[in-house]
């Protein structure tokens, strides 16, 4: 299974996470993505292709103190 | 007057640092151009693309502080700063360790750890501890670039309930003494000036008051007077009264 922010994604299976995120509407500039416990820079979302059993991760900030 | 709040090289005007959390993004830029904040706080979370972004909220030339909330430990807020840092908006970061959840008091020992590992990467670490002289000897040791002290427990707007130690850390460290936590007035942040803090970081008290544009002024005319009172050297406390006018040339001599 994959999972995105903790959630099932297995639909995302061989999408780019450029693809994945673009269609989802999430803007790079805000966040970081993580897979696998390893941060992806910024510049590799397009050519990393989502695979079976990734954990991913997609932060941003929110208010806090 | 040149008087400036300097963080790792990096010079700031203003001694207030503001915290983003529990009120709306719309309030955001009113509460920073009141406060006169140069420096907020922000936390990191799952992203949810449905809702608008804090930065869009936030002022061009306001410098993020993102922090290490929801760590439990030195190897979780390793990881929330290298995130954080990867969005993009710069080195800063404040740790956070906590696993105590009914006082959110921080983990010292965990906190001294990575600092060390965040300071050797290159981060701008500022701790957020509990005020022991000890602790923040290691922590200057293992490359925070200021330290900051708890007053009472996050949220409680209770003041300075540790001060005595505060005073001992402004004493005897070197680093900017930044109190953060449990300020919940003006006239407790500018005790905190007064006694010499380098600045303060308040949330709560400014989230929670009745019109927040206007309580994050009042933060910094008291943050304000504080520091200049500090500056000035404050007047000297004797047990009798001494006349302010004079004693001589009284109408019935």
């Amino acid at each position: 299974m994959i999972k995105i922010n903790g959630k099932d994604a297995s639909e995302a299976k061989g999408s780019s996470l450029g693809q994945y995120l673009d269609e989802k509407g999430y803007k790079k500039t805000y966040i970081a993505v993580e897979v696998n416990g390893a941060i992806l820079p910024k510049t590799e979302y397009d050519s990393y292709i989502i695979n079976d059993e990734d954990i991913i991760e997609i932060v941003n900030f929110v208010g806090g103190g | 007057m040149n008087d400036k709040l300097v963080i790792a090289g990096h010079e700031f005007n203003s001694r207030f640092i503001l915290g983003s959390g529990k009120y709306s993004l719309e309030l955001i830029k009113a509460a920073v151009e009141n406060a006169g904040a140069e420096i907020i706080t922000l936390a990191l979370r799952r992203a949810n693309s449905d809702t608008d972004n804090i930065l869009d909220y936030i002022p061009k030339g306001v410098t993020l502080l993102p922090n290490t909330s929801g760590a439990r430990n030195a190897e979780e807020a390793v990881r929330i700063a290298r995130l954080s840092r990867e969005v993009g908006c710069g080195d800063f970061v404040k740790i956070e360790v906590i696993h105590d959840s009914k006082y959110l008091l921080p983990d010292n020992y965990e906190t001294i750890k990575a600092t060390e590992i965040l300071a050797k990467e290159g981060f701008i670490v500022m701790p957020y501890m509990y005020p022991d002289l000890n602790a923040a000897r290691d922590l200057v040791n293992a490359g925070a670039a200021t330290i900051m002290p708890l007053g009472a427990p996050i949220g409680s707007n209770k003041g300075i309930c540790t001060k005595d130690f505060i005073k001992i850390l402004i004493e005897e460290i070197d680093l900017p003494i930044i109190v953060d936590a449990g300020i919940g007035k003006p006239s407790q942040a500018c005790e905190a000036m007064e006694m010499g803090a380098a600045a303060v970081m308040a949330n709560t008290a400014i989230a929670t008051a009745g019109d927040i544009p206007a309580m994050a002024e009042a933060f910094k005319k008291a943050i304000e007077a504080g520091r200049t009172a500090y500056l000035s050297g404050m007047g000297r406390v004797i047990e009798k009264a001494s006349a302010s006018s004079p004693l001589t040339g009284f109408l019935q001599d």
